[in-house]
């Protein structure tokens, strides 16, 4: 097949499944025909030539849409592509079209799309998680072999988990923010999905390393990834924080994850105890950090410069106020309140100073615990994919949702949720290592190892043949 | 709670809904981090941003080399009301 056919049939399984799904908010089929055309006529040895990409639609994209899965950012086209997409670019990908989100990635079930829920391939009833539903499903269907994300709190990890593929959170400062939409500058990273370890390998090879415009990107060596992901994990030593296993887990996943242990077990790793007496902090300091750089950040919707604007205000505050309700959703709105809040005068120090504080204690039990460790394992979710509906009368119960996940932010340091088996009612799980900064050739090495050893063996429902 | 203050702050303009919405999730949400206060931090620093300590190393000066801005035209493309060059707004005062 040409690159042109290859990306055609990609294309139309995209608009086939869109209907049942509701992955993609934009399927670009002249942009995505057109580089394939042109790659086809140029011969340069490209390591992603051809192969499809989906972006996450709060990615900038040159020319294309970037919503954010807001109205407030209905039909914005950035004037850039993103650091991530334009080395995508560069190494031959094809990005065939933005997938949705929750809204400004604040959500972990993709309910809070100002475009409409993303539905689980695997249970049509179900979410596929969040923020980057759109994002796992257009690889767990079957669509394209990877795609963009990202994460803040677990927004890569979590629906991977839900929705049976890989999702690889990088170390803080991996990948350029540069294009990235803000939500919390401190947390914020790019992530990546792929049908399989090699995928996500494959991209972040490619996406890695320092960029001028990006100051928080670091000046560290990019490794071969790919050279390292079948290496032997004989001794490899892999921590268990027990007392995460307690209070609030679903048994199903609990025995998933404890097989898990035991396969990596078999498989000739060592597995010892680690303590991580911060973690269990971890949401707390995450929604105050988080809506506190939000409520920064969301600043700049204010209907001046781009996006939405509402109509008859008689004056500028008027007109600021009126876009902003009418432009943001209830998530949004209620995190950049909750951010406004623990910034306001008098209670900084409580909320936020506080908050800081209690961040650089989970980040020390986690340089403490890589002393004696290569990796952590942990459930990467407390529980499978949730109905539609379940939770989202109920933001708290929502936000536990990521009390695995949030702690790596919180550190900086790099995860990944690996399929590792099914509940009952056939609904994936994954199981979640975490590694040292800049570590992620020895977690793809070990999620690589763990599904050839003992893959999933099934596929979603809805899959693109 | 002061909700409706809050909104001011953030320019939101709520609903009487909203607020009614708004103020027992944001307090049971206060409540839940409020946890935080069992914690003595006296004596610890906080960390400021989210850098490693390769990203705290790091030299992130750019060369001082002239390129193309973004120009004009492109800046006011996705403008909701833009006049002879410049960004429209309602009267500010």
């Amino acid at each position: 097949m040409t690159i042109r056919e290859k990306i055609e049939k990609t294309l139309d399984n995209a608009e086939k499944l869109n209907g049942e799904l509701n992955s993609f908010l934009s399927i670009e089929r002249d942009y995505a025909t057109k580089r394939a055309d042109e790659l086809e006529n140029d011969s340069e040895e490209k390591s992603l030539r051809g192969v499809a990409i989906a972006v996450k639609d709060n990615i900038c994209t040159k020319d294309l849409q970037t919503t954010c899965g807001s109205y407030i950012l209905n039909n914005y086209k950035a004037h850039y592509d993103a650091t991530a997409v334009k080395k995508l670019n560069d190494a031959g990908a094809v990005i065939v079209g933005k997938t949705n989100m929750d809204e400004f990635a604040m959500g972990s079930s993709n309910e809070s799309s100002a475009f409409g829920t993303v539905k689980n391939p695997w249970d049509r009833t179900r979410v596929p998680g969040g923020s980057s539903g759109g994002s796992a499903v257009a690889v767990a269907s079957g669509v394209v072999r990877a795609s963009l994300g990202s994460e803040t709190g677990g927004s890569v990890r979590q629906p991977a988990s839900l929705c049976g593929i890989v999702g690889l959170k990088p170390t803080y400062g991996r990948i350029s923010r540069f294009g990235l939409v803000a939500f919390a500058s401190s947390l914020d990273q790019i992530g990546i999905f792929g049908q399989t370890s090699k995928d996500a390998a494959d991209v972040l090879g490619v996406t890695a390393g320092r960029d001028a415009n990006d100051s928080t990107t670091a000046d560290v060596a990019v490794p071969d990834y790919a050279a390292t992901l079948d290496n032997d994990i004989k001794g490899k030593k892999i921590g268990v924080p027990r007392a995460l296993f307690g209070e609030g887990l679903d048994d199903e996943i609990r025995h998933a994850v404890e097989k898990s242990i035991d396969n990596y077990k078999s498989l000739g790793a060592e597995i010892v105890d680690v303590e991580l007496p911060y973690a269990k902090y971890g949401i707390a300091v995450y929604y105050i950090i988080a809506t506190a750089e939000a409520s920064s950040n969301l600043a700049r919707f204010d209907g001046v410069r781009y996006g939405f604007r509402a109509e008859d205000a008689h004056e500028l505050r008027e007109m600021y106020r009126k876009t902003r309700e009418e432009g943001f959703g209830a998530e949004v709105k209620r995190r950049i309140m909750l951010g406004t809040y623990v910034l306001s005068s008098g209670y900084y120090d409580a909320y936020y100073s506080k908050a800081q504080k209690v961040r650089a204690l989970v980040k020390k039990d986690y340089e403490k615990a890589f002393n004696t460790c290569d990796a952590i394992l942990t459930p990467t979710s407390p529980s499978v994919a949730f109905k539609i509906g379940e939770k989202s009368d109920d933001p708290l119960a929502m936000y536990l949702s990521d009390i695995y996940t949030v702690s790596a932010n919180l550190a900086g340091i790099p995860g990944i949720s690996v399929p590792c088996g099914l509940s009952s009612e056939g609904l994936p799980i994954g199981t979640q290592l975490l590694g040292n900064f800049w570590s992620e050739d020895v977690l793809l090495n070990l999620a690589n190892i763990y599904e050839k050893e003992f893959p999933l063996g099934a596929k979603p429902k809805i899959f693109a043949e | 709670m002061d909700v409706r203050k809050i909104a001011t702050l953030a320019h939101l303009e709520i609903t009487d809904e909203e607020v009614a919405l708004y103020t027992p999730q944001m307090a049971s949400i206060v409540a839940y981090v409020e946890q935080l206060n069992e914690l003595d931090t006296e004596n610890i620093e906080p960390m400021l941003g989210g850098l490693t300590a390769e990203g705290e190393a790091t030299d992130t000066r750019r060369a001082d080399v002239p390129h193309e801005s973004l120009g004009q035209k492109n800046a006011l493309k996705e403008a909701p009301s833009a006049v002879e060059g410049h960004f429209q707004v309602p009267k500010v005062l």
